[in-house]
């Protein structure tokens, strides 16, 4: 499969438990694959690259790290070659999630009410109709004699930014800067030349939110939300603090979620019998969601190690990274049964796909109402399709694994 | 069949108010709420059983 990497300025790993590098094309178009040898032979990895890094495998130790916010901080969940200021705790870049506690628990409270499952479902027939809009566009090429559609392209990137752009009050045309800046950010961290000052998310961002405070921030957007509520002292919040939580709610609700529907349909595309099943029994959706979730995880997070110390036996040093990988947790036969198998209506599933722990995935009701709408509505459209070409098939490298290049071929349904 | 629930866990996935509204509410901050007192209605008992089985914080327990 690695014949159709694209081209790396990455060295190349000569050996996954001592050189890793997910941020290499081979990590992305191998990663199962990776984690299973590792979990045999070597389950907690290291790295010299990125200034020292380890990479657990395993369900227990993941859940370990995952629950000790003493030992481990979120001051940093992005690897990269570079250690963010001390001076940034406890609130860090990206409030709450590099946030560690006492800090964390305050700012998490004001943003749980908007994401709260309630609240979420208001948003599905935005979402629906978001996605029917799509499929629209795709069934008037197909009818131009396409039978061919890279859905990656034209249908999965583009729901989860229409849906965060109007929960934020951002023009949905700025999509593609989104794409932009989440692509620099989450998948090639630091692997970019000089960016112009005018070109930056905060550039971006600051322009946006002066924008919205002189026009009185008194719409109902998360945006006018968080510049007009008040922090747990009594006052408004910081603009340090406005500016990050906008930042992680834009970047950590496209890729991520994109991710989970495309992988979905790749998968969907490859297997008839759960297409069938998915068409002929609705109740086995939700489980079947869930166990799309389990079984193509896109998000590993990361922490950094606030002390000398050992995870699974191995000595871990003070600022030494650590990758949460989420999506090898899931894959661990320790943890689930037939842990390498797809099975469409799983009924035992803890995958952690939203993480564990104190910094769960704020936006998880609305990652799966868009993953389960954007399913629905694809299926309910064109039942039957099939992978074009699935070398072309090309994964996201770094810490958000899904396709980004995915054509199908739709068949019969079309008509 | 009983069922408990520890909110000291619990971390807002929301797999067991998705799974059981029957069995389960969310605050307005989306963490759980058990709706029954201890004995879980005998034909809720399998959806109860779905519920500890996909707590992802093991928050739920069920025991014969």
């Amino acid at each position: 499969m690695t014949d159709t990497v694209p081209e790396t300025k990455r060295p190349p790993v000569e050996d996954w438990a001592t050189d890793f590098d997910h941020t290499h094309p081979d990590y992305a178009a191998n990663a199962p694959e990776i984690w299973d040898d590792l979990r045999e032979r070597c389950p907690v990895a290291h790295t010299e690259r990125f200034g020292g890094a380890w990479l657990p495998t395993k369900a227990a130790d993941v859940r370990a790290i995952a629950e000790d916010t003493d030992r481990f901080t979120s001051r940093s969940i992005i690897v990269n070659d570079f250690r963010p200021d001390p001076e940034l705790a406890p609130r860090g870049f990206a409030p709450p999630i590099t946030s560690d506690p006492p800090f964390h628990q305050e700012a998490r409270r004001l943003l749980l009410p908007p994401f709260s499952p309630k609240v979420i479902a208001e948003w599905e027939p935005m979402a629906r109709e978001t996605c029917r809009q799509l499929l629209d566009q795709i069934e008037a090429d197909l009818r131009d004699g396409q039978d061919i559609t890279d859905a990656a392209v034209t249908y999965t990137q583009h729901i989860p930014v229409r849906v965060i752009a109007k929960m934020l009050g951002l023009p949905e045309e700025d999509g593609d800067k989104f794409r932009v800046f989440i692509h620099r950010i989450l998948e090639t961290p630091g692997q970019h030349d000089e960016i112009g000052p005018d070109e930056t998310l905060v550039a971006y961002l600051s322009e946006k939110i002066r924008e919205r405070r002189e026009s009185g921030a008194d719409g109902d957007d998360l945006i006018s939300y968080l510049l007009t509520v008040e922090g747990p002292d009594g006052n408004p919040l910081s603009d340090e603090h406005v500016f990050g939580t906008i930042a992680l709610l834009l970047i950590a609700g496209i890729d991520t979620t994109w991710s989970a529907i495309g992988a979905s349909l790749w998968h969907l595309a490859q297997h008839p019998d759960d297409r069938r099943r998915w068409v002929e029994d609705p109740g086995v959706r939700i489980f079947a969601i869930e166990e799309f979730l389990r079984f193509y995880a896109p998000v590993t997070m990361a922490r950094l190690a606030a002390e000398d110390t050992e995870v699974g036996g191995c000595p871990v040093k003070k600022e030494d990274w650590l990758l949460l990988s989420f999506p090898s947790y899931n894959r661990d036969p320790e943890a689930f049964e037939q842990a390498d198998e797809f099975v469409i209506d799983r009924a035992r599933n803890r995958h952690s796909a939203f993480g564990l722990g104190i910094h769960r995935c704020l936006g998880s009701n609305l990652a799966r109402l868009e993953l389960t709408v954007a399913v629905e509505e694809w299926m309910a459209r064109f039942p039957d399709f099939e992978l074009s070409d699935p070398e072309t098939v090309r994964w996201s490298t770094g810490q958000v694994r899904g396709p980004r290049c995915l054509p199908v071929r739709i068949l019969d349904g079309a008509s | 069949m009983r069922i408990t629930y520890d909110r000291d866990v619990c971390q807002g996935h929301n797999r067991c108010y998705q799974l059981a509204p029957e069995l389960f509410d969310v605050d307005d901050e989306g963490y759980a709420v058990l709706l029954v007192t201890g004995e879980v209605p005998a034909e809720l008992e399998k959806k109860a059983q779905l519920c500890a089985d996909n707590c992802p914080e093991f928050a739920i327990e069920v025991t014969e």
